[in-house]
């Protein structure tokens, strides 16, 4: 018999991940199925955000951190507007940090939803996300009732949030809180248990804690790997150390370990949102939601209408900005994806001198090729769709 | 917490005399100043020492100030999820003085030079793949510098007669603009178009 020529085979990936249609582009060379190295080529969504920002006053850079990770954005603007109060050193009240901690929950769920549901269409299950995604648009009704906005909503500010929440609003989303349970489990009577879910999921794309660290990942992929560490609890902010929640943590660190987690999380921030919507209840929730400082946070529109000061404010504040004391600093939030953070140089203008926004997704992207060695072509899409990817972080 | 940074400061100071040129406390955060190339000496202190077990590193990027000689900061961030603290690292170079990659030891640092690399130009020796990583295939310069223009060189368009993505030099009907907010009663040294002959 002749002798056959051998070659490995290399393609592009997908579509398959909702990630892969036009942002993301996976190079991979195959040996037969068997997957001998990844090459995610990105930045066909980068849009200059951390250039745009040094142009920006403070403020007018608050949105372009809306869409970052466009399915979690007001925590993105939480890392933002936790940096720079940092640097000015402005307190938030606690109605506002109430508030802020049960919008950064309600987001982790949001964000939680489209990522468990997505994952199982990912490896083929397609009633999940029909299921979960009528919770989510619940949760953005929420937000535009919130902030006016579905998505990109500009509600976190430096000092405070923009505007207060009304009381039916708070019950609202106190009352949803509990039916969602059900529809967790709904969601886990459809996957945690089911055979090919499992067969797709458990021991693939397993990662150590000691590799989890070295490849610099954050969250739920350090959580799934077995480490109890979540910044909420670690480095708190907001009223994090007052809330009760549990951690939930993997035992292999395999996909099907951070699907679980996840889960997890969902009902742990739901019980995390009840108690924000309680305390926002009591007597000591009351008060102001942004801080009183007028040389950061601008008047209500109807203060300006009756006061000089409150004119030359808002006029001050919405042309040239603040300025933010000479410094750097770096702010981090647990994300729904991970380690947010934000490292801000300011040289004292109204302008950031540089703003570095570290995101948790551009890390664990760049394992793809450790975590997919070795692996079956249909573990990739597995793979990819446990580490949560958004590509409107990945590349800036 | 500030007092256990300012002891952690001294140790590594102390431990490594000739690596750091100085350290701070910023905002509370710890910041060390080392030189570029002990920087990889810095980071297996850092890992092994068991007062400081930085095992992971966080993030690294640039920071350009082109009125230096060394006009770029590295600057490197890492988490020690023992100790539950975190460290700043900066290192300067310039345009042409590589800085020693840090892929051996931190896996992670792989993409975060690359973004370096291409948002500034900063180099870093023993990096097994310096390519561009977040800008466009063919892209020319580094946009993140100071000295690059915000609207960029060219722009891209289909052209619906050669079927395919055109590249063309950036025409702007309207003349970026960029506001001077800085108030002239406080501290500017330019002089108002018109004030030159007032001075003399």
């Amino acid at each position: 018999m002749a002798e056959a020529e051998l070659r490995n085979f290399t393609i592009n990936f997908g579509p398959q991940h909702p990630a892969a249609h036009g942002v993301l582009r996976l190079v991979l060379e195959l040996d037969g199925e068997i997957v001998e190295r990844v090459d995610p080529h990105i930045g066909l969504l980068h849009r200059g955000t951390e250039k745009l920002l040094e142009y920006k006053t403070y403020l007018q850079g608050l949105p372009y951190f809306d869409r970052l990770d466009y399915c979690s954005p007001m925590s993105m603007e939480h890392a933002w507007v936790l940096a720079i109060e940092k640097l000015v050193g402005v307190d938030v009240p606690r109605r506002g940090q109430l508030i802020r901690t049960l919008m950064g929950e309600l987001t982790r769920i949001m964000s939680h939803l489209l990522n468990v549901t997505t994952f199982a269409m990912d490896v083929g299950a397609l009633t999940p996300p029909l299921w979960g995604f009528e919770e989510r648009e619940k949760l953005m009704v929420f937000y535009e009732r919130t902030s006016g906005a579905r998505m990109h909503a500009a509600y976190f500010r430096p000092g405070g949030v923009h505007q207060d929440l009304p009381n039916e609003l708070i019950d609202d989303i106190y009352d949803w809180c509990d039916p969602f349970l059900q529809t967790v489990q709904d969601l886990e009577d459809l996957l945690t248990g089911n055979r090919i879910f499992k067969q797709r999921n458990a021991d693939i794309g397993v990662v150590s804690l000691e590799d989890a660290w070295k490849w610099g990942f954050s969250g739920v992929m350090v959580r799934g790997s077995g480490a109890a560490w979540d910044l909420r609890r670690a480095q708190p902010y907001e009223l994090y150390s007052e809330m009760e929640f549990d951690i939930p943590v993997g035992k292999h660190g395999d996909c099907y370990d951070r699907y679980l987690v996840r889960m997890e999380e969902m009902i742990q921030s739901a019980r995390i949102m009840k108690q924000c919507c309680d305390k926002l209840r009591s007597a000591d929730g009351g008060g102001p939601v942004s801080s009183w400082n007028n040389k950061v946070v601008p008047p209500k529109r109807g203060e300006m209408k009756r006061s000089m000061e409150a004119l030359i404010h808002h006029f001050k504040l919405y042309t040239e900005g603040f300025k933010v004391p000479e410094g750097e600093v770096y702010a981090a939030i647990e994300a729904p994806k991970g380690e947010f953070g934000v490292y801000l140089v300011s040289d004292g203008t109204n302008r950031p001198y540089r703003a570095k926004i570290r995101a948790p997704g551009f890390a664990h992207l760049a394992a793809m090729d450790f975590l997919n060695r070795g692996h079956m072509l249909a573990d990739v899409s597995a793979i990819l769709g446990s580490l949560d990817i958004v590509f409107g972080e990945v590349d800036r | 917490m500030d007092e256990s940074l300012k002891e952690l400061g001294e140790h590594i100071a102390a431990a490594l005399p000739n690596a750091v040129r100085g350290w701070s406390l910023p905002v509370g955060q710890l910041t060390l100043d080392v030189e570029g190339a002990e920087i990889l000496n810095v980071l297996q202190f850092l890992h092994d020492d068991p007062r400081c077990q930085f095992w992971c590193l966080i993030d690294i990027c640039g920071v350009d100030y082109p009125q230096r000689d060394n006009r770029f900061d590295v600057v490197y961030h890492l988490l020690s999820p023992k100790q539950n603290a975190r460290i700043r690292l900066k290192v300067q170079t310039d345009e042409v003085t590589p800085v020693p990659s840090a892929v051996d030891l931190h896996p992670s640092a792989n993409w975060f030079e690359r973004e370096a690399y291409d948002l500034y130009g900063i180099l870093f020796s023993g990096h097994p793949d310096l390519r561009r990583i977040l800008t466009d295939y063919g892209f020319e310069g580094h946009p993140l510098r100071k000295d690059f223009p915000l609207t960029g060189f060219v722009e891209v368009r289909y052209d619906d007669i050669q079927k395919r993505v055109v590249y063309e030099p950036v025409r702007l009907p309207q003349e970026f603009r960029n506001f001077d907010f800085l108030s002239p009663w406080e501290g500017t040294d330019y002089t108002l178009p018109g004030d030159e002959k007032a001075k003399n």
